[in-house]
């Protein structure tokens, strides 16, 4: 992927970010309305959008490569940020899983494609499941590093998969310059993963006799790596991980929490089953997790000039006070509600005003017949 | 020993080879300046090694062994850098073999700046529960070529390697201080590209502390353990029979080190120069212990 960049990329002005509905998307939809050399937004995704967005504009339609083509080209969209993947198995069933990951990240590359498709960078949010988690493997991957052994759960073989549509991708177009940003674990007050699941029980659960590794990165260290990846010129293929690997009782320690170790060495997938029904959701990809754990050198795209606002340690006390926090707090934040007709009428009423719009424009002519 | 260890093909670059090279090292240079920054807080590192797990360990289990059980005797630890990356190299042998932690135990003891060793180890470990959570607190790593290399190039650590790996564990009494194959010189290449000295060390005592009588092939397949040896507590007493070691008299030397910074820009490119150089640690090795052996009046009192 290395040859494809074109030196003369520039920074992203028309922006389409796909999966807008999911946590990353709205996220970075809110995080880049407030760049202003981003002139236009554009939100896809098939579900209402679960964030309050300012510009962004959020158009209802499935991962059809037809109907996205026609968006990017009439909104000459020069940057498509993909965040879609799911890189969590208990989220999401397993057959709609493999249709996003694998089958949507085509179409989403094939509305791209085309001499005369106006995209001139794409940027694809993978994830650290790429490698797998193996016995033999690097205590540090790099970005280089293949895995030895065959994909082992689903969630590992449709990242891969989705992975080598998008090198496929740039390698047949050279214009466009590609960026993989392949996350490590998330953790963070929003954003519900697997791992924040775990450590909200009352008891960590732990296979016996393993102690591994684990490297987390903060949710906006994702949003701001995202961004980074928006604005700058980095093609290739980068790690995105927090400083530090700490050990899970090391984590667990931080966290105040006690370990359980309850889960056996052997037939622990066995095991998954009736724990589901006791409300430990253990996805596949994360057994091999509990017993090697994974590390990631985070040092390239440090060399691209981004700088992480957490290290692992951090990203966990971070976590920690957000566990501590969230039962006083709960329930006080509104939810937001998104509600098609009246995002129309805020964004194309030609009574709205951009809100930095003078006060007493606002109690103008146009709000007399409402009789405010 | 200054026998000339370049062969014909060593430190002649390809042409138009030259300023790439330069252009990856400065590239690497900056690599090493992007570390995470160590957290002072942590007790552990990124590797796992717990300072208190493993001063536990080395006041108790280590310096029993180290000092009463095996008489542990060192010379030539001066050979052990002070600062920068270095490769241990030893012989190997040993149901479950204490070499390693005796070599670990002797530097932090006699060395005039101590400095952790970092013991590689079999990937079967990292698998085997309990000694999966266990190992990496005591200062073992798997033995990959990108672990060696991270430890000696970005963190500049000492590293001890057992080239010998399994054939030398498998080794069974008879065959004791014939140091084996060392497979296909790995650990030099880990060493020039981690620019780091290579430091051979002969270890004597440690072979007949844990003498293997046999290997059970049908026991190891029941287990699934990587190898089933014979020994004169195990399987007697069951698994801490491993740990039923003869008081043997330990001797560890430390050669005088290969400095593999001076062998050219890519010396792990040449094959031939690091066949040459793993030929060359081997036979240190084994001149080494030949000497000590032929001077050892008796196995126990040294």
């Amino acid at each position: 992927m290395s040859e494809s960049p074109p030196a003369d990329s520039e920074p992203a002005r028309r922006v389409l970010i796909t999966g807008l509905s999911s946590y990353w998307g709205g996220r970075l939809a809110q995080a880049l309305e407030a760049f202003g050399e981003i002139e236009a937004i554009v939100g896809v995704d098939s579900k209402d959008p679960t964030r309050e967005l300012e510009r962004t504009e959020f158009v209802k339609v499935s991962n059809q490569h037809g109907l996205i083509q026609r968006i990017v080209r009439a909104a000459r969209i020069d940057t498509v940020i993909d965040t879609r993947l799911v890189v969590d198995s208990s989220t999401t069933p397993r057959r709609e899983t493999h249709e996003n990951n694998v089958i949507g990240t085509m179409n989403i590359l094939a509305a791209c494609a085309g001499d005369d498709s106006p995209v001139r960078k794409f940027i694809f949010k993978s994830s650290a499941h790429v490698y797998g988690c193996e016995q033999d493997d690097p205590a540090f991957f790099t970005e280089s590093m293949g895995r030895n052994t065959r994909p082992s759960t689903a969630i590992e073989r449709d990242a891969v998969e989705a992975e080598a549509s998008v090198v496929d991708f740039a390698v047949k177009q050279p214009n466009v310059t590609v960026t993989v940003l392949r996350c490590s674990s998330v953790l963070g007050p929003d954003v519900r993963t697997s791992f924040s699941r775990m450590f909200a029980l009352p008891f960590v659960p732990m296979v016996l006799g393993f102690d591994p590794r684990c490297q987390f990165v903060h949710e906006d260290d994702v949003v701001h790596a995202l961004e980074h990846a928006a604005v700058n010129h980095t093609p290739g293929v980068y790690n995105v991980a927090g400083d530090g690997v700490l050990a899970l009782s090391e984590v667990i320690g931080l966290l105040g929490k006690r370990p359980a170790p309850v889960l056996p060495p052997w037939g622990t997938g066995a095991l998954s089953g009736p724990l589901r029904t006791l409300g430990i959701r253990i996805p596949d990809e994360m057994l091999n997790q509990l017993r090697f754990g994974r590390g990631l050198d985070n040092r390239r795209y440090k060399a691209s000039g981004f700088e992480y606002g957490y290290t692992s340690r951090e990203t966990v006390t971070a976590f920690a006070e957000h566990l501590r926090l969230h039962p006083i707090i709960r329930g006080v934040e509104q939810t937001y509600t998104y509600e098609g007709e009246v995002e129309r009428f805020l964004r194309r009423s030609p009574l709205t005003r951009p809100p930095d719009a003078a006060p007493e424009e606002r109690s103008g002519t146009e709000a007399e017949p409402f009789g405010i | 020993m200054a026998e000339p260890m370049r062969t014909s093909l060593a430190g002649t670059p390809k042409p138009g080879d030259e300023p790439e090279t330069a252009l990856e090292l400065s590239e690497r240079e900056r690599m090493r300046g992007l570390m995470p920054a160590v957290e002072p807080d942590r007790t552990l590192d990124d590797w796992g090694r717990s300072e208190r797990v493993e001063r536990v360990f080395d006041e108790t289990v280590v310096n029993f062994f180290y000092r009463y059980w095996f008489r542990a005797e060192v010379e030539g630890v001066e050979n052990v850098p002070s600062e920068g990356g270095a490769l241990l190299v030893s012989n190997h042998s040993g149901a479950l073999p204490p070499d390693a932690a005796v070599i670990g135990k002797a530097i932090r003891e006699e060395h005039p700046d101590p400095r952790p060793l970092y013991m590689t180890v079999e990937h079967f470990f990292k698998g085997y529960p309990g000694f999966s959570a266990l190992l990496p607190k005591i200062g073992c790593v798997p033995a990959h070529p990108a672990n060696v290399h991270r430890l000696l190039y970005d963190e500049r650590q000492l590293v001890l390697v057992f080239p010998e790996g399994r054939k030398g564990t498998e080794k069974l009494v008879k065959d004791r201080y014939r140091v084996q194959r060392f497979g296909r010189g790995g650990f030099v290449e880990a060493a020039m590209r981690g620019r780091a000295q290579l430091v051979p060390v002969c270890v004597v005592g440690a072979e007949e502390a844990a003498p293997v009588f046999m290997q059970s092939k049908l026991m190891q397949r029941a287990t699934g353990l990587l190898y089933f040896p014979i020994t004169p507590t195990f399987p007697w007493l069951g698994p801490a029979g491993m740990l039923g070691y003869l008081p043997a008299k330990f001797k560890i030397r430390f050669l005088e080190p290969i400095d593999t910074t001076k062998m050219g820009n890519e010396p792990a490119e040449d094959k031939a120069l690091v066949q040459t150089v793993a030929q060359e640690v081997r036979a240190r090795i084994q001149e080494g212990l030949h000497e000590m052996l032929a001077k050892r009046k008796s196995v126990w009192m040294g």
